[in-house]
C-alpha cells in the first residue's frame, strides 16, 4: 500500500459512487430530457474518474507500467470527447419525434430558436433562399 | 484499502436502476437514454476488469466498446430523427 495506490482507489470510488448517482438520476427525474441532463453529465464524470483512478492505481501496483496510465487516459478522453456528441443526437431525435417536455418546464429556448427562423424565413423569403428554420 | 469489490457492488446497483429505466421508460428514447449510460458504465468496468485480471489487453476490449457502443447510439438517433 504505497501512496499511488492510495490515490488511484480513492479515485475509483469517486468515479463508481457518480455512477451511481448518474443511474439514480435516471430514475428520479420526470421526463426524458432532466433525464439525459444529470445522468450524462455524472456519468462522463464517472468515467474520469475510473478511469484515471485505474491508471495511477496500476502504478503503483508489480505488474503495472506507464502505459496502463497511457491507455486509460486515452479511453477517458474519447469518452469525454463522444458522451456530449450522443447525448445531443439523442435529445434531438427526443425532440423531432414529439415526446413532450415536463408539465413543469418554463423555457423551451430550441422551439423560440425555431419559430424566429420561420419568422424571419416569411418576412424576408429573398434574402434565405436555403431552407434555415424549416423542422 | 477498501477492495475492489466495493466499487464492483456500487457499479452492479447503477446497472440494475438502469435496467429498471429500460424495461420502465415510457418511450423509446428513454430507453435508449438508459442503455447509453449502461455502455458508459460498461467501459468503466471492463476497465476495472483489466486491473482485477492484471491484463492491460481488457483496456483496448474497453475502447473497441466504447468506440462501437458510440456508433451505435449514434446510429439509433438518427433511426428515431427519421433520417436513417
Amino acid at each position: 500500500m504505497n501512496a499511488l495506490t492510495a490515490i488511484g482507489e480513492a479515485l475509483v470510488l469517486i468515479g463508481t459512487f457518480f455512477y451511481f448517482l448518474s443511474a439514480l438520476g435516471l430514475i428520479r427525474m420526470p421526463d426524458v430530457y432532466n433525464r439525459m441532463q444529470t445522468s450524462t453529465k455524472s456519468a462522463t464524470l464517472g468515467s474520469l474518474g475510473v478511469m484515471a483512478g485505474v491508471g495511477i492505481w496500476a502504478l503503483g501496483t508489480d505488474f503495472g507500467s506507464a502505459a496502463w496510465l497511457t491507455k486509460s487516459l486515452v479511453i477517458a478522453t474519447f469518452l469525454l470527447l463522444t458522451n456530449p456528441i450522443s447525448a445531443h443526437a439523442l435529445i434531438r431525435a427526443a425532440y423531432k419525434s414529439g415526446i413532450p417536455l415536463w408539465e413543469g418546464s418554463v423555457v423551451d429556448k430550441y422551439r423560440e430558436h425555431l419559430e424566429a427562423g420561420k419568422k424571419e424565413e416569411v418576412e424576408a423569403p429573398k434574402e434565405t433562399p436555403e431552407e434555415g428554420g424549416e423542422e | 484499502m477498501i477492495g475492489i469489490n466495493v466499487y464492483l457492488v456500487l457499479i452492479a446497483i447503477a446497472t440494475l436502476l438502469s435496467m429498471y429505466r429500460v424495461f420502465r421508460g415510457p418511450t423509446t428514447v428513454d430507453r435508449l437514454v438508459a442503455v447509453d449510460i449502461m455502455t458508459t458504465i460498461t467501459a468503466g468496468l471492463m476497465v476495472l476488469f483489466a486491473l482485477y485480471y492484471k491484463r492491460m489487453i481488457f483496456l483496448d476490449v474497453a475502447l473497441v466498446y466504447a468506440i462501437l457502443a458510440f456508433g451505435g447510439v449514434i446510429a439509433f438517433a438518427r433511426y428515431m430523427e427519421g433520417g436513417l
